[in-house]
């Protein structure tokens, strides 16, 4: 092909002697051979030094202008004078402020108002729905469905009631919650009653919200005896102190047989953490109306 | 392995073996119980077992042949291999479950040794350690002979290297399971297993540096140069970033002596020289010996491939803080990640410039030639992972970026792409070789392996760019009454086309590993002469 370069190359290899022009790009070898491996003796190219020099003039370039070189007890800090913590909370004010321009009607509690302005809530609302995603969703499900366990927000059956007030006063206290205001409830474990009474029991609990359960037999005398107290006559609830009616099918635990052993058995005692910690007074509220809405617009979500 | 050793040998491979047994009992009595009492018993097992491989052979099986010197040693080679296919299939598999789990979380057993926080570091230590290190090591005992034109300095340290090795690797990913780590990663084995490390690469180490002191070349090859830079820099990270006071001689357990911003740098400094040291210098090494020799071409230039490895091995060190864009890291050490990223492009792109090069007059081979195509897919894959690795560095880019799967997009197009590309072109150079045959037993299923490979490799890293991105935007965008735009939540539902994407890419190069591994199984089985070759007369050094 080509031929050799005049190329002016460095001494040749001492034990091979001898140098040889590789026929495809017309340089020859340095000499060195290596299990047949060789190396041509390309010049160096010169895009590579190009790049190298424009890659180190950015640097340059960057460490002038930006926090860059330590000097013992500081650091050189750049010509436009940046300092990262300033910047993220200088962007975090910024939208803040947007938010507050709406967010801060929410700082008074007047919940009939708020629902009255439909353009403040048609604002509001979107918002809302991603603090409830952001924050409420895991546990209480994308659509307020709830879970085992966790409650159905969308159905009109309340542990605590559903107005605003008090879905706020839960969210800010939570329920069994490290918190001095918690609201508390407990499911006492009836470990101690005998099993066949257990038993007896769970199936009078569960044919409750049929009503198919015969409230005149031992069941019915060991439920008035034990369980009336919180969860009202014949099961009936109503008394919003975070015990459920046992007449509406919307048991978050479950309301078949082996479910209710297992939960008299073991008793229950839920948990929603407190959120006045977390969020302002504002989004509390903002949620709190959130909440009712959905469970308004859902009624009866459950049956 | 045992026919390879003289008997003198073969009874210090005996009292080494005993020793290691009795390590394992000490930290079975030592900690009684837990995760510690079970490596203690693994190592007693495997110290056992040895006991009787080579106690069995003892006299019974005949010595090597006199004036082995003048040959390589290419025993240990064959097992790193069968050690690196084998952990390719653990790990990767591991990565494919693990991927699956993020589509359909509701497939997780209800075992804790299953859960997905369990099995990541599993595929992880999996693939980089056990397939990558043992693919390493096998490699560059190969290169390191045939470059050197010497025989391994002594026929026991190699394998004290690799056994160790995957004691370690077994360690490591079995103590996962239970639950054991030290939480940092890619460095998550516990103490003692750390320690255990450092005696076998010191090993490592040793042996190569004696193997390079015996050579018969004038000159050290620039592979040769890559591996060393790997083997020494690996030791460096290894030991610092693992310093840590084990709770008690015990107990798996340890708190690292490094704090706060501290520990986030050391462990951010180890993790990307992990990346830098461990998954490219190495590979590098790998690649200037094998590409040439597949080719049949000389490297393109030997100026490049001098300033590239001290480019590389320059700029990398100072890399590590663009893991930590917009943290508790003072932005100047953040400013410095970040430009040194910039420059190291160069170097990087220089390597797979001068690699893509030396396949000039050799174009017709990468068509014919899956094997070496495989290589040139990992040049490819090296040059645009560096360049993706430079550009995500720079911290606007990165405040898109960080905390996205772009990251693992990223990760991957190195580990696929390059990484794992430029093993299985080793091997397939390799196999043959050691099997003494021309070719592979099944030279069609490299094909498949190949387009399996590059097809998993492309499905995998594009989805992870969609979802990265996706992800990027969807965490930064605010609406106008200030509010985000999108709940956290959203983007995860989102991810789930991708989730499923990923899985798939994964189990198609999943797929390529096996057939590469049951392709070499047969090739072995298949073997001609297991003489050891000398395809260059080597000086004969006094009989050992």
């Amino acid at each position: 092909m080509s031929a050799p370069r005049p190329y002016n190359a460095p001494d040749t290899d001492a034990p091979t002697g001898h140098r040889e022009v590789d026929p495809v790009t017309g340089y020859d070898t340095t000499g060195h051979d290596w299990n047949g491996i060789r190396e041509l003796n390309t010049p160096f190219p010169r895009i590579v030094v190009w790049a190298l020099g424009l890659t180190f003039l950015y640097s340059v370039v960057t460490w002038v202008l930006l926090p860059a070189w330590p000097t013992g007890h500081t650091y050189t800090r750049g010509l436009l004078g940046l300092d990262q913590s300033e910047a993220a909370v200088e962007r975090l004010r910024e939208v803040d402020a947007v938010r507050q321009g709406w967010l801060a009607r929410f700082d008074d509690p007047d919940f009939t108002a708020l629902a009255a302005d439909r353009d403040l809530m048609a604002w509001a609302t979107p918002a809302a729905d991603r603090l409830y995603q952001d924050n409420c969703a895991a546990c209480h499900g994308f659509a307020g469905g709830g879970g085992p366990g966790f409650p159905d927000l969308r159905d009109t059956a309340w542990l605590w009631g559903g107005d605003p007030e008090t879905v706020a006063e839960t969210l800010r206290h939570g329920i069994n919650a490290p918190d001095p205001d918690t609201r508390i409830a407990e499911m006492p474990a009836f470990d101690w009653l005998d099993r066949s009474e257990r038993r007896e029991l769970a199936a009078y609990v569960a044919a409750l919200p049929t009503g198919d359960a015969t409230h005149d037999s031992p069941a019915g005398f060991l439920f008035a005896e034990n369980c009336e107290a919180c969860h009202g006559a014949q099961g009936g609830g109503g008394l919003m102190n975070g015990a459920p009616s046992l007449a509406d099918a919307a048991v978050i635990y479950g309301q078949d047989p082996g479910t209710v052993m297992e939960t008299l058995r073991v008793g229950r005692r839920g948990v929603m953490p407190a959120w006045g910690d977390r969020l302002s007074a504002a989004e509390i509220n903002l949620l709190a109306s959130y909440v009712s809405r959905v469970s308004e617009n859902g009624k009866g979500g459950r049956e | 392995m045992v026919g390879t050793l003289t008997r003198s040998e073969r009874r210090i491979g005996i009292v080494l073996s005993v020793s290691l047994g009795l390590l394992g009992l000490g930290m079975a009595a030592g900690a009684r119980h837990g995760v510690m009492a079970v490596h203690g018993m693994m190592a007693l097992g495997l110290g056992l077992a040895l006991i009787f491989h080579i106690g069995g052979a003892l006299y019974d099986e005949p010595e090597p042949a006199p004036g082995r010197s003048g040959r390589y040693y290419d025993a240990p080679t064959r097992f790193g291999i069968g050690m690196t296919l084998l952990w390719a299939i653990v790990g990767m598999a591991a990565g494919v479950w693990v991927a699956a789990l993020l589509y359909w979380p509701e497939a997780t057993p209800p075992w804790p040794w299953t859960s997905f926080g369990r099995l990541r570091p599993v595929h992880t230590t999996g693939v980089i350690f056990g397939f990558g290190g043992n693919a390493l090591i096998a490699t560059s005992f190969h290169v390191l002979q045939r470059t050197s034109r010497a025989r391994l300095a002594d026929a026991l340290s190699p394998w004290v290297v690799l056994i160790g090795y995957n004691l370690f690797c077994a360690w490591a990913v079995t103590g996962y399971l239970m639950g054991s780590t030290q939480s940092k990663e890619y460095a998550e084995a516990e103490w003692y297993a750390d320690l255990w490390l450092v005696v076998v690469w010191s090993v490592y180490f040793t042996l190569y540096i004696r193997t390079l002191a015996r050579r018969n070349e004038p000159h050290i090859y620039v592979a040769n140069w890559y591996y060393l830079a790997f083997i020494l820099v690996v030791a460096m990270l290894h030991v610092v970033n693992n310093l840590a006071l084990p709770v008690s001689l015990g107990a798996a357990d340890s708190f690292t002596i490094w704090s706060g911003v501290q520990d986030a740098m050391i462990q951010w400094w180890y993790g990307h020289n992990a990346v830098a040291f461990f998954l490219t210098a190495g590979f590098l090494g790998m690649l200037y010996y094998f590409l040439p020799v597949r080719s049949g071409r000389p490297i393109w230039s030997y100026r490049l491939s001098i300033v590239s490895f001290w480019g590389i091995v320059f700029f990398y060190i100072w890399v590590g803080s663009h893991h930590l864009h917009y943290t508790a890291l003072p932005y100047w050490a953040q400013t410095l990640g970040m430009t040194f990223s910039v420059m190291l492009l160069v170097p990087s792109w220089a390597s797979a410039g001068n690699a893509i090069a030396t396949l000039n007059g050799a174009w017709h081979k990468v068509r014919d030639d899956a094997t070496l195509r495989f290589m040139f897919v990992a040049a490819v894959f090296y040059g645009l992972s560096t360049f993706e690795g430079s550009f995500l560095a720079i911290r606007p880019v990165n405040s898109l970026s960080h905390y996205t799967d772009w990251t693992v997009g990223h990760v991957h197009a190195g580990t696929l792409g390059w990484v794992a590309m430029i093993v299985f072109g080793a091997i397939y150079t390799l196999v043959p070789q050691l099997a003494g045959r021309e070719t592979m037993a099944w030279p069609r299923a490299i094909e498949w392996h190949f387009w399996s490979a590059v097809g998993g490799t492309l499905v995998y890293v594009i989805a992870m760019w969609n979802a990265g991105i996706t992800q990027g935007l969807m965490w930064r965008t605010y609406d106008e009454s200030g509010a985000l735009s999108y709940s956290f939540i959203e983007s995860v539902r989102t991810m789930a086309p991708y989730y499923l994407l990923r899985t798939l890419g994964g189990a198609m190069f999943l797929g390529g590993a096996v057939i590469c591994a049951l392709n070499c199984r047969a090739t072995m089985r298949a073997a001609g002469g297991r003489e050891d070759a000398a395809d260059h007369p080597l000086s004969l050094h006094p009989a050992e």
